[in-house]
């Protein structure tokens, strides 16, 4: 079966005022209702590149397409269309603290002018599906960090988005936690075949919850491939699947 | 003590929250609307503009350094203009709005700046406008601390309001320098401190119980 891509990213690069080049020409394809893991050490770019796909960062050049769509060339209200249907979620969760899980969630259908009932509705149903439907009126700094990032992901999946970014979604949780938490997301990209594009610098995100996979270095892609196959691989992906540290030891002794 | 000293404490301390009252309703609204400017221009915001963002930042400071005594004295064409009088409680009026408008606004930008930038980066990816920024992430988020500045501003204003009363501006201060200063009364002094102690506790404990009901955090 062809699938189609949901995200196309074509010869992205980024280059900071500073001159610091963070992105070198990156290439990558989401294909839709799949999960794509992109892995790297600190500071090699992932950050900026999924801050792209939603323009939260500029691109220098190169083109964002979502279903088809340039999101490079878009401006104003046609952006702000586009980003409602793009979710995403923060590694830290980025909750409103002066509102409830409900109205946290209800926050994206504020915006695009819902009227109350139905984002009552919602987000009530959201929080349900996020198992968290006998929380809806606490607070954040009444939620655990698993519970603040469930919250996260309906707030994310509140104007029904083709598209999930997850930038670094589980790195402030502990392991028991980041498991739930990718469960969930596995669950959400079955339910509802949300395409998901997530970074990380956890081997065993990778692992536990990619279809495909990039390793990025140095601001481009350097390896990838499916999950599956490429843990075959005699490569750096391919060893950093197989064993539980990464980056895998023998690299670190070589470095 | 003067004959009838309770009457005119009582007027007096009606014209100073009269004065304090008519203050901060002008204040809140115009500071609060230069201390988003203020922020919002600012460098790698939402609506980053540099010059813009200068200008209001001078002009917020000069406002700043000018000892209120001058500037009450200094405006008093203005107050003409925009009052018709230049003596009495209306008229002391806009002077302390003047003084105090540049004042709350470093402070509604100082508390809007505590506001973690990821939140507005989340409401920015989920497709908000600068007005939605604003008004459901900015304010909101921050509104403990805008109600800690109000009652800072406030007070301050209670305290310029006294200075007023210098000039002919009624209230409290003016009964004291009439009374308790030039008329040896030390006794109308003390009671007129009394009652200024008495409204800053008033304030403070108000202003902080409301800034504790409002945070979640």
């Amino acid at each position: 079966m062809l699938l189609a891509s949901m995200l196309e990213i074509q010869q992205l690069r980024k280059v900071f005022p500073n001159g610091v080049v963070a992105l070198d020409g990156v290439d990558l394809e989401v294909p839709d209702g799949e999960i794509v893991g992109v892995i790297g050490r600190s500071g090699t770019g992932k950050s900026t590149l999924i801050r792209c796909v939603n323009r939260l960062e500029e691109p220098t050049s190169g083109r964002v397409l979502i279903d088809g769509q340039d999101v490079t060339a878009m401006r104003g209200g046609e952006l702000r269309a586009t980003r409602r249907k793009i979710g995403m979620i923060f590694q830290h969760f980025n909750l409103l603290t002066s509102r409830t899980a409900a109205d946290n969630v209800a926050l994206p259908l504020e915006i695009a002018g819902v009227d109350r009932k139905e984002r009552r509705r919602k987000a009530h149903e959201l929080l349900e599906l996020v198992g968290l439907g006998d929380r809806v009126n606490a607070y954040p700094a009444q939620l655990s960090g698993g519970m603040k990032q469930r919250v996260g992901i309906a707030r994310a999946l509140a104007s029904d988005p083709a598209i999930l970014l997850s930038d670094e979604a589980t790195s402030a949780l502990d392991d028991e936690t980041t498991h739930s938490v990718l469960d969930l997301i596995r669950t959400i990209n079955a339910e509802l075949n949300l395409t998901v594009l997530l970074i990380t610098h956890e081997m065993d995100v990778v692992r536990r919850v990619c279809d495909t996979v990039a390793l990025l270095d140095a601001g481009q892609i350097v390896e990838r491939g499916r999950v599956d196959e490429v843990a075959w691989h005699d490569s750096r992906l391919g060893r950093g699947l197989r064993v539980e540290a990464w980056p895998p030891r023998d690299e670190r002794q070589a470095a | 003590m003067t004959d009838g000293w309770f009457d005119l404490i009582a007027t007096a301390t009606r014209e100073t929250l009269v004065m304090v009252l008519i203050a901060m309703a002008v204040t809140i609204p115009l500071g609060l609307l230069l201390g988003v400017l203020l922020l919002i221009t600012g460098r790698g915001q939402i609506l980053e503009q540099p010059v813009a963002n200068k200008l209001i930042a001078a002009v917020v400071n000069v406002g700043r350094s000018v000892p209120f005594i001058i500037l009450l004295v200094a405006v008093i064409p203005l107050t003409r203009a925009l009052v018709g009088t230049t003596i009495g409680t209306t008229a002391a009026i806009v002077p302390l709005a003047l003084a105090t408008i540049p004042f709350f606004a470093r402070i509604v930008e100082t508390s809007l700046r505590e506001v973690p930038g990821g939140l507005v980066e989340a409401a920015v990816a989920s497709g908000a406008r600068r007005r939605d920024v604003v008004s459901k992430v900015l304010i909101p988020e921050a509104l403990p601390s805008l109600v800690a500045g109000v009652t800072i501003t406030t007070i301050g204003v209670l305290g310029y309001s006294a200075m007023a009363g210098a000039v002919g501006g009624g209230g409290l201060g003016d009964v004291a320098i009439r009374y308790g200063y030039q008329r040896y009364e030390t006794d109308i002094t003390i009671a007129t401190v009394v009652v200024l102690v008495a409204l800053v506790q008033l304030l403070q404990f108000a202003g902080d119980r409301l800034a504790r009901r409002l945070s979640h955090t």
